[in-house]
């Protein structure tokens, strides 16, 4: 059961009853929800979060609906790799790959779209929608799915069309803008004033932000109910970034770890770097750009959580860094080829990221570091096309064993 | 009809000191109602709600952009990857 007692404005503290709401009346702030911890505290424990379901539901008292009506596909619980490999490479010795690219539709989405679904039942709707360039589209097609709702997804009508199968395919109603990436998002934001639907980002947002915090608590689990030393997180709204540490935070002052003391550090690519422009300002307000970068599934030009970002980068003692771009498709190849995963470009952009920081002196060889892996690589298998140069020889062994030669033999 | 939009301005430097929405709610027919706001040396930023009619908003928005101040939904980016 849910232990939701309403919502707050994270600006002024006004608070709100439990409705599709995401920004305050009064100062246009964002909305946040708010617990009782102290009846949480009284029936959580390792024990009851050990004896419920190897998805994220197991956490369901930390979440803000009632579990037992749960839109689950399975989402969650992904493994915790210990990454010897690439530790090595790196020069640490306690890194850890959490891998979150093997969800139902691929990606860390399935977490926060699996809440807002729920929460969007519970409060009658019967159409869920989003605007998305790819991971959230196909995410909320999948659970729309699942519930039995309608399923509206607005894309730019310049997205190519491999991007949209894995989103049409569960039956969702696909609606191409024309128009800017600006024009769009605005005609979304009054798509959601107008229509009583539940838009998963813009009304149900409070809500569906929530169930990154899983990605904390299944890593202090999986680590052995401790926070990591370090984590190193991809950002684009920043909302991952800051929900993850709110996680580690909830479990530490539940008392189910000790205290949570994880640098976070915070990843963006240079064509797309706000949240770290203004860390390097030591600024907390973002200025918004336009985006132009190869992930796409990080290009948020004007990201909601910023501000909140950058205080849990100070909070915290983290570094915020920018990798460069052709440093992306290294950080991909790096992670397959050292650990076996295939990521997309979000991914690529963490391993950068967490490759400068090991560069960088930040993190001591022993400390028990996470690197968060959001999505897979099947996705945007364009952007690594060059990799793909098969030895191509006739059906017969002279002609294998030629081309083997030519390409360097057994050394090759 | 008048309807009501909940809007962001982002000012560059070179705008900060423009009186741009006393401009606005006087070269329009929209009443500003200013609810949070920073305002620093390098940037500034102003959440409000624009009242009157949606082509008088539409019009006046038109403007402040043409001026150069970024206008964003309160809500930030929506679509995403």
């Amino acid at each position: 059961m849910s232990h939701v007692t309403g919502l707050r404005c994270r600006e002024c503290g006004r608070e709100y009853p439990i409705e599709p709401l995401n920004v305050c009346d009064f100062c246009f702030g964002p909305l946040e929800v708010s617990y009782d911890y102290d009846a949480i505290a009284h029936v959580i424990s390792r024990e009851s979060i050990a004896k419920g379901p190897l998805t994220m539901w197991r956490y369901e008292d930390l979440l803000p609906v009632d579990g037992a009506n749960a839109v689950d596909i399975a989402t969650g619980f992904t493994p915790l790799i210990k990454a010897k490999n690439l530790g090595r490479v790196l020069g640490l010795d306690n890194l850890y790959i959490k891998n979150d690219s093997v969800n139902p539709s691929y990606s860390f989405k399935d977490r926060v779209v699996s809440v807002a679904a729920t929460k969007a039942l519970e409060f009658g709707f019967d159409t869920l929608a989003c605007a998305s360039t790819g991971n959230l589209a196909g995410a909320v097609a999948a659970h729309g799915a699942k519930a039995g709702m309608k399923v509206f997804v607005f894309i730019p009508a310049d997205l190519e069309e491999g991007k949209i199968i894995g989103t049409a395919i569960y039956g969702a109603k696909l609606v191409a803008a024309k128009g800017s990436y600006d024009d769009v998002n605005r005609l979304c934001s009054e798509l959601a004033d107008t229509y009583r639907w539940a838009f998963v980002n813009i009304n149900m947002r409070p809500y569906y932000s929530e169930g990154s915090k899983t990605l904390g608590y299944e890593v202090a689990e999986q680590l052995g109910w401790r926070a990591p030393d370090h984590a190193i997180v991809p950002a684009a709204s920043g909302s991952l970034f800051t929900k993850i540490w709110k996680g580690l935070k909830e479990l530490s002052d539940l008392g189910l770890i000790g205290q949570a003391h994880t640098k976070m550090h915070l990843i963006q690519a240079q064509g797309c770097s706000p949240i770290v422009e203004a860390y390097r300002q030591n600024s907390l307000h973002v200025r918004p750009i336009k985006p132009n970068t190869i992930a796409k599934s990080l290009a948020i030009g004007n990201p909601a959580d910023g501000f909140y970002a950058l205080k849990t980068l100070k909070a915290t003692g983290g570094r915020a860094e920018a990798v460069p771009e052709e440093e992306v498709i290294e950080g991909i190849k790096l992670l397959a080829e050292t650990e076996g995963v295939f990521t997309e470009a979000a991914g690529g952009v963490t391993v950068a990221g967490l490759r400068q920081l090991a560069n960088l002196g930040v993190i001591e060889k022993n400390e028990v570091t996470v690197a968060y892996i959001t999505g897979n690589g099947l996705k945007t298998q364009e952007i690594v096309r060059h990799v793909a140069n098969p030895l191509i020889i006739e059906p017969n062994m002279e002609s294998f064993e030629a081309a083997f030669m030519a390409a360097g033999g057994p050394r090759s | 009809m008048a309807n009501k939009k909940r809007i962001r301005f982002t000012f560059p430097q070179q705008l900060i000191t423009e009186p741009v929405i006393y401009d606005l709610g006087h070269k329009f027919k929209v009443v500003t109602n200013i609810r949070r706001a920073e305002v620093r040396e390098d940037m500034g930023w102003v959440v409000l709600e624009l009242e009157g009619t949606e082509e008088e908003i539409e019009r006046g928005l038109k403007w402040v952009t043409s001026m150069g101040v970024r206008v964003d939904p309160v809500s930030a980016d929506v679509i995403e990857g």
